[in-house]
């Protein structure tokens, strides 16, 4: 087992109260598994990726474990986590374009962040990564600003995965690529895993169509907590949450005109998570709602490895 | 980079041939009559030595002529490094009178902007994301660098000058010395150097204080510290690279506020009779010395345009983004 989540808890502090962006969330990953994490904005999926390597400053940590390879993730003390990031976890950020220094050299800035972490740079070793992404060797003397935003995201690929941690979280890295560098991405991906420089991967993105490509397990996520989750096949074929149900069938589908059907999405908005409804959360908008849904439907293995938050499921 | 580098020049040339000519027009669009109170300085009664002495000091001056032909005897002139003969301090020429005063005011300015370019960006720097330092820094910025050049001045002349009587407040060095490299002269030019650097140095460290406070905590929460920090980097290493990207605008910054702090130079220098290029500003107008107005002025506008283009280079130095926009990006 590389992850196991615990009931994880973690609140935005702000000034009207603390919004429960992730309350209560349960899940494991295996040794080896890419979990693909689905839902709309404002689910907690991006609070998940951060909470499992560094919390920024709004953060809190209310509650819940996180278990990496047994032994326990410190994620609510900053300081005691460092020792776990890069080496143990890592992360590819949503924001690769950006994310690396722009006034040093890409190959100085790698070395000294490797100083920093006690680590010297295995330059064969880097350049091996380098001809797997399929980057010039050159890029290594160059600042990011002379790398077009393809080559930077695989720059960042190559530097989170250097120190092949244990968990990867990749969070929301294709939301900004066309779509033939997205199959790239996540063709990369899975052979960063056949390599061995990653074990288990979480991959955040709202775009489910493209998880089913590289996810082994898909958990869809709504409202800050767990509405389902299942293998990838089960969740695009057999989902149980109504919620994933409708957030399939809002995907267009290849050789449909929508001049004639209208591609139809889910109705209304996600509850406010600053005073988050008594009982499930996607009541106001499930079509199946009824009496019982007022009550928290906790979330059951209906069949091996199959986990729903539903009453009806 | 050549290119880069000749649109820049040209750039500077065309703001120095305006400046110079608006430096020229000043002058002599002021009320009063230069020959005139030359004349009348040498108190003679008769009419007809008047006359003369007006004749000879006009075609001195070249007031005779036109006043485009002035001009262009200007740009002639000032080509062949000719400045004029200074009106007030007759008949000294400009340049002597103008070297005379440009080690006082480059003494004063150079270590004023220097020094408090580095203390206000390394306050400000150490500022930033500690609470009590913040608290103590960002108010005493705001007052410093809302302080008036003249009335800081005048605030240490009274308190050291009056109040405690320690420092000297008027003069470049004791009046009761001659210049000459002793030690008591040397030292007498420190005393009289010290409050004007002082009232300079403080105006100036307040707005980079709070210049660099700002961007700091900006780079902190930019997406590489981010990055860094999500990947351990210690804090060290973050700081190191959100001060040196910090520091980019600051040297901009530096770039623009060198007018200012040449200006502000002038005023404190009044305030403290330092015998640098304020004061002889201050003597051509109340003598209505075109030539030696139009030369301060000259020269003023030389040292503003030469540190510039020095900042410009040392900004492509530092920046590699400069560098890539001139010879446009690689694959």
């Amino acid at each position: 087992m590389t992850l196991s989540v615990q009931d994880l808890r973690v609140y935005y502090r702000t000034l009207r109260g603390e919004v429960k962006a992730l309350d209560g969330v349960s899940f494991d990953v295996a040794d080896g598994e890419i979990l693909g994490l689905a839902g709309e904005s404002g689910c907690g999926k991006t609070t998940l990726g951060k909470s499992l390597i560094r919390m920024d400053g709004r953060m809190k940590h209310v509650g819940g474990r996180v278990e990496l390879d047994g032994e326990n993730l410190p994620i609510g003390d900053t300081v005691k986590m460092n020792p776990f990031r890069f080496t143990e976890v890592s992360i590819i950020p949503q924001y690769s374009m950006s994310a690396m220094n722009p006034t040093r050299k890409i190959g100085r800035m790698v070395r000294e962040l490797l100083d920093s972490r006690g680590v010297t740079v295995d330059l064969d070793e880097l350049h091996r990564r380098l001809d797997l992404v399929e980057l010039n060797r050159d890029v290594l003397g160059k600042y990011p600003l002379e790398l077009s935003g393809g080559m930077k995201q695989r720059m960042v690929m190559v530097i989170s995965t250097l120190l092949n941690p244990s968990l990867l979280i990749a969070d929301e890295i294709t939301s900004a690529l066309d779509v033939s560098t997205q199959k790239a991405v996540v063709t990369t991906l899975k052979g960063f895993r056949e390599l061995g420089f990653v074990k288990s991967m979480i991959f955040i993105t709202h775009d489910i169509s493209l998880t089913n490509q590289l996810a082994d397990t898909i958990m869809v996520m709504y409202a800050g907590k767990l509405a389902e989750k299942a293998p990838a096949d089960a969740i695009v074929n057999r989902s149980r949450h109504p919620y994933t149900q409708l957030l399939i069938s809002s995907l267009p589908e290849v050789g449909v005109r929508y001049a004639e059907k209208k591609l139809t999405g889910i109705p209304g908005n996600p509850p406010s998570l600053l005073n988050p409804p008594v009982g499930c959360r996607f009541q106001d908008r499930c079509p199946l709602a009824f009496d019982k849904c007022r009550e928290e439907p906790p979330a059951v293995e209906v069949e091996k490895d199959h986990f729903v938050a539903c009453w009806k499921a | 980079m050549r290119q880069y580098f000749g649109r820049k020049l040209l750039i500077y040339g065309l703001t120095f041939f305006v400046a110079v000519t608006v430096n020229w027009m000043i002058p002599r669009f002021m009320p009063g009559d230069p020959v005139a109170s030359m004349v009348a300085r040498a108190r003679i009664s008769d009419p007809e030595a008047v006359a003369a002495m007006q004749q000879y000091y006009s075609n001195l001056f070249g007031f005779d002529q036109p006043i485009l032909a002035q001009y262009f005897n200007f740009w002639g002139a000032l080509f062949a490094g000719n400045f004029g003969i200074s009106i007030w301090a007759y008949p000294l020429p400009v340049s002597e009178v103008i070297m005379d005063a440009v080690p006082y005011s480059l003494g004063l300015l150079i270590p004023s902007i220097l020094l408090s370019w580095f203390v206000g960006n390394w306050a400000g720097a150490l500022a930033a994301r500690r609470k009590i330092l913040d608290n103590t820094v960002l108010p005493v910025g705001y007052v410093l660098t809302a302080m008036p050049y003249m009335w800081i001045a005048i605030l240490l002349c009274w308190g050291f000058g009056v109040v405690f009587q320690v420092l000297p407040v008027a003069g470049g060095y004791s009046f009761a010395l001659q210049p000459d490299l002793s030690w008591e002269f040397v030292w007498s030019l420190f005393q009289h150097w010290l409050l004007p650097f002082v009232s300079l140095f403080l105006v100036a460290l307040g707005g980079w204080a709070i210049g660099m406070r700002n961007m700091i905590i900006y780079e902190l929460e930019a997406d590489y510290s981010n990055y860094l920090a999500a990947l351990g980097a210690p804090h060290r290493l973050i700081r190191r690279y959100a001060f040196r990207n910090a520091v980019l605008p600051q040297i901009t910054g530096l770039a623009l506020q060198l007018g200012v702090l040449v200006a502000g130079a002038l005023v404190t220098e009044i305030v403290f009779s330092y015998p640098g290029l304020g004061s002889l500003i201050l003597k051509a107008i109340q003598n209505q010395d075109f030539f030696l107005l139009q030369g301060t002025f000259l020269f003023i506008v030389l040292g503003v345009l030469i540190a510039n283009f020095v900042i410009d280079v040392v900004y492509v130095i530092v920046d590699p983004r400069t560098r890539a926009g001139m010879a446009g990006a690689t694959t």
